[in-house]
């Protein structure tokens, strides 16, 4: 027994490094793991598709829906086939059943930075999408009320964007004289 | 969709344009379908029967609640539209707290960022700390010792605790029990004094940090621990007698704002809202972190789904929790409160004072910071206002690349139009203080 087992092991090593190892699926999408958390890497257009497959799964809420903007880091690890773009749609989502997790990360391109909204499966995405899209910039296809949430209506750039000037100015109230 | 024709110069200072409500002369048949369904998909009879409860134009009012009205908990402004005293539609908005607290946690390091996030959710501070904290550990892939998980669930539960009688209080006061509000303050400051006494500060702790905590418990710490279980359970005999035996109270809340289950996990809704609809879900035992699997309690359920059934579980949340800490009390183990790792815990004071690399090593670990394995984790606990979690990006540096709190009362807050359909002017204070929002969680 231990012997086989330590052979598997043997074996592990060079497996890693020889890229012919099929890429793992789970609802017909890529999977990897990420400390023992099941990723899902959808392509945008398979993404509604995939929603709809989950939630008949029994993965009932989407818990967290947010956006990372990776203009300035190289180092994420994609599964082969999927070309990194420089925003992700990173969505959680939750089977109460069976007691597991799942998160989709969806790869955005920034020339068309647009997504599928999740809003009519899954209503309770409507603040996050609209958080995702005040921060971002990222437009949600098919949400009802794509409004900034947290910024003032009228402010200029998304402030998660890495390329958005972060420091420490003066706050901008809305009327207050400017360079005060 | 921002409006440009001319407004009062005052109205164009405060307008939030496009985020607001739309009048609803203005607002296309679909969509007010969906605000009355508060954005729950209806079914075709739904529908029908929404359709015809339309009302004209010049029948109904909007009006603002909010962002400066006591009963928000904050900065919340709710705009309602009213027809007599019926709340036919409601669009919270939010954003007045909004200080970009997850672009501030990507310019601090790993050490730094307790201090942010301790900041958002100010009613329940460890527990943003907490999160983060798991999230660090599990990029890092470091275990903590079994005194520091103790250490943290005896801090959480008795954050638990002050943050539930914070809710006892406000929910008095917005109902107009204004002793309540006295009562549950009064043992909210007994709780908050424990913590303390470990912490050094009544909120903002900063005292769950990656790889353990900021220091051991103090000397006397059980006595202290004792002496508030002692006091709590006469207390809240109290609050049985003064608010759940008295029929306006009941009156208030019994009935009032409504959910169903389904609804709950449509919206994203967690916590005591969710189990108030009989739905029995908490993270502590449905998916445990540090050691809630080693101990007893139980997970309190409503059935109606009502203000009351909040209020309910809430009050008997603090039981719970009060049975968690005593067993903490029991079980807590010796040893380390924090792990001795040099990536990520600084040398102990009485080191410093003998050995250079030692000083070295501190001033290190405090202005650069330990870095942390590229790579990306979600971590979520149970908070006092339901699932938060934490999603932290790294790329190998000592400050996170993206670190975004899943806010509870951010989500939570997301079921008040649907809440609100329906009832009363008078109610919509008692739904807003039942879904016990805090806005500077909120807001972030």
């Amino acid at each position: 027994m231990t012997d086989i087992d330590a052979q598997g092991g043997e074996a592990d090593t060079p497996a890693e490094i020889a890229p012919e190892i099929a890429p793992e699926t789970l609802f017909d999408t890529l999977l990897t793991r990420s400390h023992e958390q099941l990723v899902l890497h959808p392509t945008r257009e398979s993404y509604s598709a995939l929603l709809a497959t989950l939630h008949a799964a029994g993965y009932h809420s989407v818990i967290d829906l947010c956006g990372v903007d990776y203009l300035t880091n190289d180092s994420r690890q994609l599964p082969a086939d999927i070309e990194p773009e420089r925003f992700e749609v990173v969505v959680n989502l939750i089977n109460h059943r069976e007691r597991a997790r799942l998160r989709l990360r969806v790869q955005v391109p920034e020339a068309d930075a647009v997504v599928p909204s999740a809003f009519n499966l899954y209503p309770g995405t409507e603040a996050m999408e609209r958080e995702t899209f005040d921060m971002f910039g990222i437009t949600f296809e098919g949400h009802p009320d794509l409004t900034r949430i947290l910024m003032p209506e009228d402010w200029i750039g998304h402030p998660l964007r890495k390329d958005y000037d972060s420091g420490r100015i003066p706050v901008q109230f809305k009327g207050a004289p400017a360079n005060r | 969709m921002t409006a440009t024709h001319e407004l009062p110069a005052n109205v164009n200072q405060t307008s939030e344009g496009g985020q607001e409500l739309t009048s609803a002369g203005v607002v296309a048949a679909g969509e007010r379908l969906r605000e009355l369904g508060a954005v729950l998909r209806m079914s075709e009879n739904d529908a029908i029967v929404a359709e015809r409860e339309q009302v004209p134009d010049d029948e109904t009012m909007i009006i603002n609640m909010g962002p400066q009205h006591p009963s928000t908990h904050g900065v919340l402004r709710l705009m309602l539209e009213l027809q007599g005293e019926t709340v036919l539609r409601c669009k919270p908005i939010i954003g007045y707290l909004h200080t970009g607290m997850e672009r501030t946690g990507e310019e601090l390091t790993y050490l730094q960022g307790p201090t942010n996030v301790t900041r958002m959710d100010y009613a329940a501070p460890l527990f943003t700390e907490l999160a983060f904290s798991l999230t660090v550990e599990k990029l890092l892939e470091i275990e903590v010792p079994e005194r520091a998980i103790w250490i943290r669930m005896l801090m959480t539960e008795m954050n638990r605790i002050s943050s539930h009688l914070l809710f006892m209080a406000t929910n008095g006061m917005d109902l107009g029990a204004v002793s309540m509000m006295l009562y549950g303050w009064r043992e909210r400051e007994e709780a908050l004094r424990f913590l303390q006494e470990v912490t050094g500060l009544r909120m903002n702790h900063n005292f769950i940090r990656p790889g353990g905590v900021a220091a051991d418990l103090p000397d006397g710490w059980r006595d202290s621990v004792l002496r508030l279980l002692d006091m709590l359970p006469g207390r809240l005999a109290e609050y049985d007698t003064l608010l759940n035996q008295q029929p306006i109270f009941r009156e208030r809340l019994q009935g009032v704002g409504a959910i169903t289950a389904e609804e709950c996990l449509a919206l994203g809704v967690t916590g005591p809202i969710l189990r108030s609809t009989g739905y029995d879900w908490d993270l502590r035992r449905d998916m445990p972190y540090l050691a809630f699997d080693q101990v007893e309690f139980d997970v309190v359920v409503g059935s109606y789904g009502d203000c009351f059934d909040r209020y309910a579980i809430r009050l008997a949340e603090i039981h719970e929790s009060m049975k968690i800490v005593r067993q903490c009390l029991e079980k807590m183990p010796k040893g380390d409160y924090r792990i001795q790792d040099k990536k990520v815990t600084p040398p102990p004071r009485a080191r410093i004072d003998e050995s250079m690399e030692a000083l070295i090593h501190h001033f290190k670990i405090f202005t650069e910071g330990f870095k942390v394995p590229e790579g990306e984790a979600y971590v979520s606990i149970e908070s006092p206002r339901g699932e938060l979690g934490c999603y932290i990006v790294s790329d190998g540096s000592s400050k996170p690349y993206r670190m975004h709190v899943r806010a509870p009362s951010f989500v939570n807050l997301q079921s008040l139009p649907h809440l609100m359909h329906g009832s009363l002017v008078a109610d919509a204070v008692a739904i807003i203080s039942s879904v016990d929002p805090i806005l500077g969680e909120v807001d972030r």
